[in-house]
């Protein structure tokens, strides 16, 4: 038996541990894949992270250092080299590594915080042989950052998330020639400085409104065909050019990776890939709760830490007390909205609202409705989907019951 | 007038840079201290931190990077400096592996033990 179980020591899991200790669990453990704690930060070795958190810039493998350090001076126990089979709805958890076999934990709460993963190629369904020379951006990250290989020479990026961007400096840095970078969008979903820093620095050319529609080589990439893309984002005929190179990085999106909660029986969103919670960020089963990317995708790794506070706490909290909803509010999204994080408002407290827009906008207006009254209003001057936005709903703005909708209007 | 998207933050401020007489005047746009000072350097004298690996004598690669931004255009002489160095083990976040690159000291920025397979690295 074990009061809490984490599941995935990144970011999140880290900042959640952390939280739900200061909040009195002490019987806690955090179960991680990989040989040491950190997630996906040890390989990003870009700095830029932990302005928001310390009020310094950090690489990736320090911001992840000052939770670690935090982890074991708390004392906090942890099991690397530990991969996690499956959790049920009663919270019992199967799980292997090599010294405990295949072993069982009951726990009384548990987090999820397992993450997410590339979208591969074969997501995108582009014509051509399977030659070697293709690598998913993260995994060319991990190759040149933690392992020392240059995956190739010649270079194209297909996606210009940020991780797209910061590969395409990384690898120019170590001396490969990044011939373009093509976004199937008409705008980047990098933040701007990555443009700034990343592309303009180094003179990379990044085609916006493009996409690659073929790849040629058999054993190993000779090129790619790029052609420019209509507002339905289909390849326009006659607009076809060829980029010899010998490798192509995919950065075309992430995926929540929730495989484990779903044999949990935790409902999911379609759009964010990740659980329903409320602001908790306590799924539909009690006690179980999930933050991080493995909830929704995020820009900084900042929010993230945030988000694995509030879930540590209240984790925490659940184990001491149960948790008590005095309400069910469902917030859903309505038009210019993607998705929303919290989707259901469980305490009448001030809330954070996390969300997503479908396009970029100048001068537009959040709106919060409650049927058809506007309970919370707040002018914008640009947003695009690539930034997540939030706002406040204040406790005494919300209502017992009935579905609250976040919609984006367009000021003129 | 010249353009600037400020890399200090994840905000990326568009700023508004104002000339006289071919010198750096003022700056529009910023939202802190931080931005207007980047303004100046990058009309000046454009600097960068360089973050990338150094060999270790273990044949693994450790994390790195210029613990104050250098000028921009020796970014790729100071891959080669670093390119150019294997350092010993064991070493903790912070320590420094090259004295004065530019104006900077390449500090690491990851734990490594001598074996291989340690913790935290």
């Amino acid at each position: 038996m074990k009061e809490l179980v984490i599941i995935g020591g990144g970011p999140a899991g880290l900042a959640a541990a952390i939280a739900a200790y200061e909040n009195g669990v002490r019987d806690i453990l955090i179960l991680e894949r990989d040989k040491a704690l950190g997630g996906i930060l040890r390989q990003c070795i870009h700095n830029g992270f932990g302005l928001h958190t310390f009020g310094k810039e950090l690489t990736g493998p320090e911001y992840a250092w000052e939770y670690i350090q935090k982890v074991e001076e708390l004392g906090i126990e942890y099991k690397l080299n530990t991969m996690v089979l499956e959790v049920t709805e009663s919270k019992e958890i199967v799980a292997t590594n090599e010294q405990d076999g295949i072993f069982m934990l009951q726990a009384k709460a548990v987090i999820l915080a397992m993450g997410c993963r590339e979208r591969p190629r074969g997501a995108l369904s582009i014509a051509g042989e399977r030659p070697a020379g293709i690598y998913s951006a993260g995994t060319a990250q991990k190759l040149v950052n933690m392992m020392g290989y240059l995956p190739g020479r010649e270079v194209v990026i297909l996606g210009s998330g940020d991780i797209g961007l910061i590969m395409a400096r990384r690898m120019t840095l170590e001396g490969a020639k990044v011939h373009a970078v093509c976004e199937l969008m008409p705008y980047s979903g990098g933040l701007a400085r990555n443009i700034e820093q990343c592309l303009n620095d180094f003179d990379i050319p990044l085609y916006l409104s493009h996409t690659v529609v073929q790849i040629n080589g058999r054993e190993r990439v000779e090129g790619v065909t790029v052609a420019e893309v209509d507002e339905a984002r289909r390849p326009i005929a006659g607009t076809e050019r060829y980029f010899p190179c010998d490798t192509l990085l995919l950065a075309v999106g992430l995926i929540p990776e929730n495989e484990l909660s779903k044999t949990a029986g935790v409902q999911l969103d379609k759009v964010t890939g990740g659980a329903v919670v409320d602001e908790k960020r306590q799924t539909n089963i009690a006690g179980i709760f999930a933050c991080g990317n493995v909830l929704h995708v995020h820009d900084l790794v900042d929010y993230v830490s945030d988000e694995g506070a509030i879930a540590g706490k209240n984790a925490a909290e659940y184990i001491q007390n149960g948790l008590k909803q005095d309400m069910l509010v469902e917030l859903s999204p309505g038009a210019g909205v993607r998705y929303t994080v919290p989707q259901v408002i469980s305490k009448r407290e001030d809330v954070t609202v996390y969300f997503r827009v479908q396009d970029v906008l100048r001068n537009a207006c959040v709106q919060v409705y409650h049927g058809e009254e506007v309970i919370y209003t707040k002018k914008r001057t640009k947003v695009a989907p690539g930034e997540m936005e939030s706002i406040v709903l204040r406790k005494d703005l919300l209502p017992d019951s009935g579905k609250l909708t976040l919609k984006l209007e367009v000021l003129l | 007038m010249r353009e600037l998207t400020c890399i200090i933050c994840p905000i990326g401020c568009s700023l508004t840079v104002q000339f006289k007489n071919g010198c750096f005047q003022s700056v529009t746009g910023n939202r802190c201290p931080k931005g207007a000072q980047y303004a100046e350097d990058e009309c000046t004298h454009p600097k960068r931190t360089v973050t990338t690996t150094v060999r270790t004598e273990n044949g693994r690669v450790l994390s790195v990077k210029t613990d104050v931004p250098i000028p921009k255009e020796h970014i790729f002489d100071c891959m080669k400096m670093i390119n150019g160095v294997k350092c010993s083990l064991p070493i903790t976040v912070g320590d420094v592996i090259i004295e004065n690159v530019f104006g900077s000291r390449v500090v690491a920025t990851q734990n490594m033990q001598k074996q291989g397979g340690g913790q935290h690295e």
